[in-house]
């Protein structure tokens, strides 16, 4: 049995740990709280988007097929992004946390991504289709490296408060690679925010363009006889930059929620198991204590009879 | 008496939503020029540009600077997805003029196309914030003019 010296040491290094997994959880609890405040506060404006995007796409399906791509103007580039072609290459842009500290929720986000490879290469009947990545944190590009997987590009340490230029990069990377036949389709695998207590690894695709299709009863019977200043094209070619940006924005800030919250609750669990087993430590040590003092006052006593 | 047709405005960007209420009257920076909205408008998709949209209510108007962006206007609705946007009294007029000074400094030292065209649209924003800040300024006076005679 360990003495009780030993013992009382390692129940103050246990304490110091819960001290400090303690100030992290309440660090995470407030971050979480503001990040999710700022997901909210971006939600009218993604919502908004895809309601424009789906009525424009609507609008533009009832007149001429395929009017709205032969505008003169505007840069067919932006227009291929609608465009379904044949999948030789895979894009994955994978937004992981900087940081660590955060239970299984890296580790799960990472595995999650293989295994979509793996589902996408089956559905599209080929099992060693080439796959690109992007990497969105330290997390996931320690992952892609460590794996020997190939890395097309690499955002780290962007904060809690993703900047939209920093989005723009991330967003041109993306359709460049795309426009230049790189990467045939894109997902997107980030943790997806559903409660305090729940984030879901989620893959969505960025490219190409899928206009939600999925309307409101009221809006389906909605006048769509669209009056289209300069037209139709051009406000295409504004809007799908926009919309990739947004895809790639909401993940980005859900990414940041979803780290705080599994922080929260790694640290909750850490800071409660600390103060379990030093609880279990105190006994044990009060019980060696006990054992000390009984040993000394037998020795004392059986000195005492052998002197008498 | 019929209701007053009136049209319901949101400005969102992607920080949040900036202005919801009615309207009698929009007036907004179009890609092609500036822009009437009323009541029953037909059904209108448009770009914007940086600018001011005024947002006229029951004999008050409100601006806001716009930093371009899009409007769907459709069943008396009027959705503004701005790329940024500020209510004119929000506009902190020294801030926006420091940020015009210190672009147009990287501008005259920047290398490269990219950061070029970054630093012009800049530029031009703070401009359009600064401009917006005066409209709103040079409104309020005149309301406290006392009437002739």
């Amino acid at each position: 049995m360990a003495t009780a010296r030993e013992i009382k040491r390692r129940i103050r290094a246990i304490k110091n740990i819960a001290q400090v997994t303690r100030a992290l959880q309440l660090v995470a609890s407030s971050k979480m709280r503001r990040s999710q405040d700022r997901v909210l506060a971006a939600r009218p404006y993604a919502d908004e988007l895809l309601r424009v995007l789906s009525r424009l796409v609507r609008a533009s399906a009832d007149e001429d097929e395929g009017n709205v791509f032969r505008g003169e103007e505007h840069d067919d580039a932006d227009l291929s992004l609608l465009q379904e072609r044949e999948v030789r290459t895979l894009g994955i842009l994978l937004v992981t946390p900087d940081r660590g500290l955060a239970g299984a929720l890296p580790g799960n986000l990472n595995r999650r991504a293989l295994q979509f490879v793996q589902e996408q290469r089956a559905e599209l009947g080929n099992p060693n289709l080439p796959v690109q990545f992007v990497a969105v944190g330290r997390r996931g590009r320690d992952f892609v490296t460590r794996n020997r997987l190939p890395l097309l590009a690499e955002f780290t340490n962007l904060g809690d408060i993703p900047r939209m230029s920093d989005v723009r990069a991330i967003a041109r990377v993306i359709s460049d690679a795309y426009l230049s036949g790189q990467v045939d389709r894109w997902y997107l695998v980030y943790p997806k925010f559903i409660s305090s207590l729940v984030q879901t690894a989620t893959p969505v695709q960025l490219l190409p363009v899928q206009p939600p299709t999925d309307v409101a009863e009221d809006d389906a019977q909605a006048n769509l006889d669209y009056i289209f200043e300069p037209d139709a094209g051009s406000i295409y070619a504004a809007l799908l930059p926009r919309y990739l940006e947004t895809m790639i924005y909401q993940p980005m800030l859900e990414s940041v929620a979803s780290f705080y919250a599994a922080q929260f609750v790694a640290m909750k669990n850490a800071t409660d198991n600390a103060t379990d087993l030093a609880d279990d430590l105190n006994l044990s040590y009060n019980k060696a204590r006990q054992a000390a003092i009984t040993n000394q006052i037998l020795e004392v006593v059986a000195g005492a009879n052998a002197l008498s | 008496m019929a209701q007053r047709l009136t049209l319901q405005v949101e400005v969102v960007t992607t920080t949040g939503l900036v202005f919801e209420g009615p309207a009698d009257e929009v007036i907004a920076p179009g890609g092609e020029g500036q822009l009437g909205i009323l009541p029953r408008h037909a059904p209108l998709m448009t770009t914007l540009t940086i600018g001011a949209l005024h947002i006229k209510h029951a004999g008050s108007e409100e601006t806001l600077f716009i930093g371009g962006g899009f409007m769907e206007v459709s069943d008396n609705r009027v959705i503004v997805l701005a790329d940024d946007a500020e209510r004119a009294s929000d506009i902190d007029e020294a801030r926006a003029e420091e940020a015009r000074r210190r672009a147009q400094q990287q501008l005259d030292q920047a290398a490269g196309d990219i950061d070029r065209a970054a630093l012009e649209g800049e530029i031009e924003r703070a401009i359009g914030r600064i401009h917006v800040a005066e409209i709103q300024r040079r409104r309020r006076p005149r309301r406290e003019l006392p009437t002739q005679g």
